[in-house]
């Protein structure tokens, strides 16, 4: 089902970002992603995972070293090929980030924008092949009665359903994910990864998630990074990942919360 | 330590009201204010008010040209103030954190909007009028710029509140400027937008008559004209009307704001 490529999807080499002076954000990451994983990044608050997935699709400008994504490195793009590049990555944040006076299927179109003509954005005219593509994710997302509300109107869940679905719409290769659950309660918050997980095992897309919650991450990804300081401390799969390498990365205090997870994954 | 903050709080109240005691007391002297006289003179003013500012038969026959009069300033006013937010959303998105297209830009539509909101109407109005004498116009453009300044200010305070998550999401999915503008930074604001555009028709329609009385047109003038030649009646029937008017506007312009919310 996913293609096999030699040639790794996404390559992080020596990338730094400061911001002013100081400490780093980012120190020296490195890592390379094949097509089709689907990607944990895990670490405290203010570990500078925001920023890495910034860095991809330069939201954020990198101090010093490269991104290669689909054989292109990125640094090098001007504003036409920039563009070029994010219609590629779907991005789905924490906040939703939706315009909430505009209806589902509005905001879901957006995630068109990045292949129209000026006037035509600007008009918000979209063709029916987009209209039925949108539509279509719509239903695959169980939105099919809110097509017409408007996003005001929605839950918390809902919303960052309509968030997915302005990511898919794009034809992404890989979709970055801000903590999408972080504000949602337990329950919409299953109903997400679920979706996430359908979209990296069913339709190919690679995905990389920051995530708070450990249990979460170990659930559902075929990989775990782990960033404690803008470092990578931790980079395998999620059963090789031990009490004492979570413990590096949120620091020892960590240890009693997280305790019982050994437990709990030995059933 | 921490028993102490509730004493501070007290003493900075003691030391607010001594303040504000004293500075009045203070202005009282120095401008050898008569406080009993002061108040004594408001009911004074009441009772000559009562007597004498009001509206009686005759001047009701002047009700036709004051309100051909009125009817020019509120127009004006509107016309000033929609030209100038026109202006405004332009000079706001090239000031705004969020829309900025660089920060020298941003700079100087922030300076044009300070400038222009730091000049008292009345001032623009006397300046304008060397240039344009007494005229429609001086009137007009004295709206205009006094309107653009505030106008530019509340937009661009509009767009950083409102549009900000939006437009990162929007630059990540590879749409490009005029996308975003038009697609997430104007669907978010419009209704606040609007909402500061009708408080600025109010205020305008008043300070209409301010620059009216200055610039010999519309209202203010009529009013002007009244209350030198002492027909107070008429002077009182003008003064009436505009209440009016900026009541009704002010009743329209709540229901548009309801109604776009």
């Amino acid at each position: 089902m996913k293609p096999e490529t030699k040639e790794p999807l996404l390559e992080l080499r020596k990338v730094i970002k400061s911001y002013n002076g100081a400490k780093p954000a980012l120190a020296d990451v490195s890592f390379s992603i094949p097509n089709g994983q689907f990607i944990s990044v895990i670490g405290p608050s203010g570990s500078g995972k925001s920023t890495l997935l910034r860095c991809i699709n330069r939201m954020i400008e990198v101090t010093s070293g490269e991104i290669f994504f689909d054989g292109v490195m990125t640094s090098r793009l001007r504003k036409r090929d920039l563009r070029k590049l994010r219609t590629k990555i779907g991005m789905i944040f924490q906040h939703y980030n939706l315009v909430d006076r505009l209806t589902v299927i509005e905001n879901v179109l957006h995630g068109r924008l990045g292949h129209k003509s000026t006037m035509a954005g600007v008009l918000g005219r979209y063709s029916p092949e987009e209209k039925k593509q949108a539509h279509r994710i719509i239903d695959m997302l169980g939105l099919s009665d809110q097509v017409y509300k408007r996003c005001d109107q929605l839950s918390g869940g809902q919303k960052q359903r309509v968030g997915i679905a302005r990511a898919l719409v794009q034809n992404p290769k890989m979709i970055l994910c801000d903590e999408p659950i972080s504000s949602l309660d337990p329950n919409s918050s299953k109903i997400i990864m679920d979706h996430l997980s359908g979209i990296s095992r069913d339709l190919g897309i690679t995905l990389i998630v920051n995530l708070h919650q450990v249990n979460v991450a170990l659930k559902y990804s075929d990989r775990i990074i782990g960033v404690n300081q803008g470092e990578v401390v931790y980079d395998g799969p999620p059963d090789e990942l031990s009490m004492t390498q979570i413990a590096d990365i949120y620091g020892s205090e960590s240890r009693d919360l997280i305790g019982g997870l050994e437990e709990r994954r030995a059933d | 330590m921490q028993t102490d903050i509730f004493a501070r709080r007290r003493n900075d109240r003691l030391i607010f009201f001594a303040v504000l005691t004293g500075l009045t007391v203070g202005s009282v002297i120095i401008t050898q204010y008569d406080v009993l006289k002061g108040f004594t003179s408001i009911f004074k003013a009441f009772v000559w008010g009562i007597t004498n500012f009001y509206p009686d038969a005759d001047s009701l026959k002047k009700l036709p040209d004051i309100l051909s009069k009125l009817w020019e300033t509120v127009l004006m006013s509107i016309a000033a103030t929609s030209v100038a937010a026109v202006f405004a959303v332009v000079l706001a998105l090239s000031g705004s954190q969020t829309t900025r297209i660089s920060r020298f830009f941003s700079v100087v539509a922030r300076g044009i909007a300070s400038l222009f909101r730091n000049i008292p109407l009345v001032a623009w109005a006397m300046v304008l009028m060397l240039a344009f004498s007494q005229n429609q116009l001086t009137g007009y453009l004295a709206l205009f710029f006094g309107s653009l300044g505030f106008l530019t200010r509340s937009f661009i305070e509009t767009i950083d509140e409102v549009s900000h998550h939006a437009v990162e999401a929007l630059e990540a999915t590879g749409a490009g400027y005029f996308h975003i503008i038009f697609q997430a930074v104007l669907p978010s604001s419009l209704p606040q937008i609007i909402s500061w555009l009708l408080f600025m028709i109010d205020t305008n329609i008043r300070d209409a008559t301010l620059v009216g009385l200055l610039t010999g047109t519309g209202i203010g003038f009529s009013f002007d004209l009244y209350y030198k030649s002492m027909n107070f009646h008429a002077a009182s029937l003008v003064v009436m009307l505009i209440v009016a008017t900026i009541i009704v506007i002010e009743t329209i312009s709540n229901r548009i704001r309801k109604a776009i919310m």
